[in-house]
């Protein structure tokens, strides 16, 4: 079905947006984010795709222009990266209020201060409560099957919410890999045409971003709410659809090695491939460990990540950002926060890596989960470490 | 009044797309400048509302005024939403997506969210030529949060954050000039208007709607509440802005500047100040300064006029 090409990450996404024939891209430079807004100008300016290309003076107003776009009916795309995504924030929680799909790709990258160009999580983490859907894709492929996932699910009528794709800045984005692409007639057939339900029309006068007096505000952030959670099973039946078109298996929670597994880490991103190298090597030993992955972080897919834990005994959650003088930070927050309503009580302990770029080494993570298979062994409790940081 | 009716209705469209019921205080003249720029874009019209006293008065779900399609989405990006709604709409019936026919685009701010918040977003839609008009109603300063200073408000005027005190009397600085940095993008069209001379604003409407790319109307607005002003007075007020020469109407397009009346001379300023009591505090001297600025302005705004005006 498809043709392999070797092709850097961001190359490829801005690819597969472009053969999603998106309408408009409203763009704003920042790295690492940039190579993905300059490919589809090229795409653009070449007259290769048919879409309005906003230049904007800023990302605030790269999201703006991006629901302005959105409400009349366009189906519209932006990317971005750290300061970026923090200059959109007061934005970010007015698209999923008014349900207009606009489709984001997020290098993510550390937030300033000191200033850093370099990746984690600590962008996104930051813009978790939003209420976008919110998907991480591993590597550059992922990049480029879930592009049209993500329009697909934003747009369908029982969605209609905006949706971030997630992948790790540099790491993935400026990685050049053998992507397979989809032919176009495979996108075409993949994805409708974006039939919005309503729109600024003027045939036919609708009303978007009125005020919400308290008779209506906490209805209207509950509809928000739902909506959210609801889109859950639209998700799981577009990634099964991916799946079926690429023959490459898109769950909501990934794992790796759990069947065999004593213990396991939870980690998101690029991570996970380093980390499976550290579970190969583990098993070359004869120990066996485990990875669990969210791809899908927003919303939560709880019974799905409490059935891939199975009946583990400790779990590790691994952080890329830092929740400060929290109790514990994003992933393990969510982690410890899910366990406690299930009947599932496995042993939690907290790790930090990857801040700002910082290498991740392979035996690092042998390292946490050697640590982890005491912890089955002895019960030995130790806070959060933070690994790789000189004291 | 009566016979205003019968004459106007001649020349305006007496259908409201701005509905009256809405919860503008009694005189507020930026519902006025609504009110007419919709009887002159008519109903193809779509608008992107900055956040502020418009917005709320006109938007409280589910008591809408609009009768043409309307978007709110922040106080400081009307611009950068305005970009978006003129970009989709370009697309849309490019693609054949939508049905072709001329929409009038319309970003609307008041002067906090023009001067202050939204410059920026508002320079890049100038820059960028986008195919919408700009509409700021000013009303000299952020009324809807409690009548604090913005760049729009005038020298010498108290507010809840330049008071009028025992050292500082009031607002420092002067106003910052819109029209000029709108004019300075070398966009299609600027002009400047009055909701006390509608028809003249109705007409800079249509005027606007006839070029492309970018315009901008900054549209002075008296606001009884924030002025504290009889709402009664608020035409008279408006007029003797412009008859002052503290608001000069003009329109600036193709590089010329033109006066839209040329005053043989101008009224003293002490009556329009004495009316509001924003300016109760002012000595002699200070509303002499006023005066003084009036007429630097306006003699240099009649030979900006007269030298585009000689090639």
């Amino acid at each position: 079905m498809a043709r392999r090409k070797g092709v850097e990450s961001s190359i490829a996404l801005a690819d597969a947006v472009a053969m999603c024939k998106v309408d408009a891209i409203s763009a704003y430079p920042i790295t690492p984010q940039t190579h993905i807004v300059e490919h589809l100008s090229e795409w653009v300016n070449d007259g290769e795709l048919d879409a309005e290309f906003i230049p904007v003076e800023s990302e605030h107003s790269a999201m703006s222009a991006a629901l302005g776009t959105s409400a009349v009916g366009a189906r519209t795309f932006t990317a971005t990266s750290s300061q970026g995504l923090a200059l959109m924030h007061e934005i970010l929680f007015i698209a999923p209020a008014m349900r207009l799909p606009v489709v984001m790709a997020v290098a993510n990258r550390s937030l300033s201060g000191p200033i850093s160009i370099w990746n984690d999580h600590s962008d996104i983490m930051a813009e978790r409560d939003i209420g976008w859907i919110q998907i991480f894709a591993e590597n550059g492929q992922e990049c480029f099957d879930l592009t049209p996932a993500c329009f697909k699910i934003a747009e369908d009528k029982r969605v209609i919410l905006p949706t971030i794709l997630n992948f790790d800045g540099f790491i993935v984005s400026h990685m050049i890999e053998p992507i397979e692409y989809w032919e176009q007639e495979t996108f075409d057939k993949f994805l409708p045409e974006f039939e919005p339900q309503i729109r600024l029309d003027v045939k036919n006068p609708s009303t978007m971003g009125a005020v919400g007096v308290p008779e209506i505000y906490y209805e209207a952030r509950m509809a928000q709410h739902m909506a959210l959670v609801n889109s859950k099973p639209v998700i799981k039946e577009v990634f099964a659809e991916v799946s079926q078109i690429t023959g490459r298996e898109y769950k909501v929670v990934e794992s790796y090695n759990m069947e065999k597994a004593e213990v396991a880490l939870v980690m998101m991103g690029s991570l996970t491939e380093t980390a499976m190298t550290a579970v190969n090597n583990l098993k070359a030993k004869g120990i066996e460990v485990g990875i669990v992955r969210p791809r899908l972080w927003r919303p939560f897919p709880t019974e799905e990540f409490l059935e891939v834990l199975g009946d583990i005994s400790v779990i590790g959650c691994v952080d890329r950002a830092y929740t400060f003088g929290a109790a514990s930070h994003p992933v393990a927050s969510e982690v410890k926060s899910v366990l406690y309503t299930s009947d599932k009580r496995p042993q939690v302990r907290e790790y930090v890596m990857g801040i700002g770029g910082r290498d991740v080494r392979i035996e690092e993570i042998e390292d946490m989960f050697m640590q982890l298979i005491e912890v089955k062994n002895t019960g030995k409790d130790f806070p959060i470490q933070y690994i790789g940081v000189r004291e | 009044m009566e016979h205003l009716n019968v004459f106007a209705s001649k020349l305006v469209p007496g259908r409201e797309l701005f509905s009256p019921g809405h919860k503008a205080c009694q005189g507020c003249a930026p519902a006025l400048a609504l009110r007419y720029l919709l009887k002159a874009a008519g109903p193809n019209t779509v608008v992107a509302n900055a956040t502020g006293c418009m917005e709320i008065i006109s938007s409280a779900y589910p008591d809408i005024a609009w009768g043409v399609p309307w978007i709110h989405v922040a106080f400081e990006n009307a611009a950068a939403v305005a970009s978006g709604v003129e970009s989709g709409i370009k697309v849309l019936q490019r693609k054949g997506k939508l049905a072709p026919g001329k929409v009038n685009v319309v970003a609307i701010g008041g002067d906090g969210g023009t001067f202050d918040i939204g410059l920026q977003a508002l320079s890049g839609m100038l820059e960028r030529g986008h195919d919408v008009l700009y509409l700021c109603y000013d009303n000299e300063a952020y009324m809807n949060t409690g009548i604090q200073r913005s760049s729009g408000t005038p020298m010498f005027a108290s507010t809840t954050t330049s008071p009028a005190g025992e050292k500082v009397p009031g607002q420092s600085t002067g106003k910052k000039d819109l029209a000029a940095i709108a004019a300075a993008h070398n966009v299609s069209y600027v002009a400047t208007a009055n909701t006390s001379y509608p028809f003249d604003f109705m007409a800079k409407v249509d005027k606007a709607f006839s070029t492309s790319g970018s315009k901008l109307i900054h549209i002075f607005a008296p606001c009884p509440t924030g002025w504290r002003c009889q709402p009664s007075d608020i035409i008279k007020l408006g007029r003797l802005a412009s008859q002052t020469g503290l608001f000069p109407l003009y329109e600036y397009q193709d590089g010329k500047y033109t006066m839209s009346e040329d005053l043989p001379f101008l009224k003293p300023i002490e009556k329009y100040l004495k009316l509001q009591g924003r300016y109760r505090h002012l000595s002699k001297e200070q509303i002499e300064i006023i005066q003084e600025n009036i007429n630097q302005r306006y003699e240099w705004l009649q030979k900006l006029s007269r030298v585009s005006q000689e090639d």
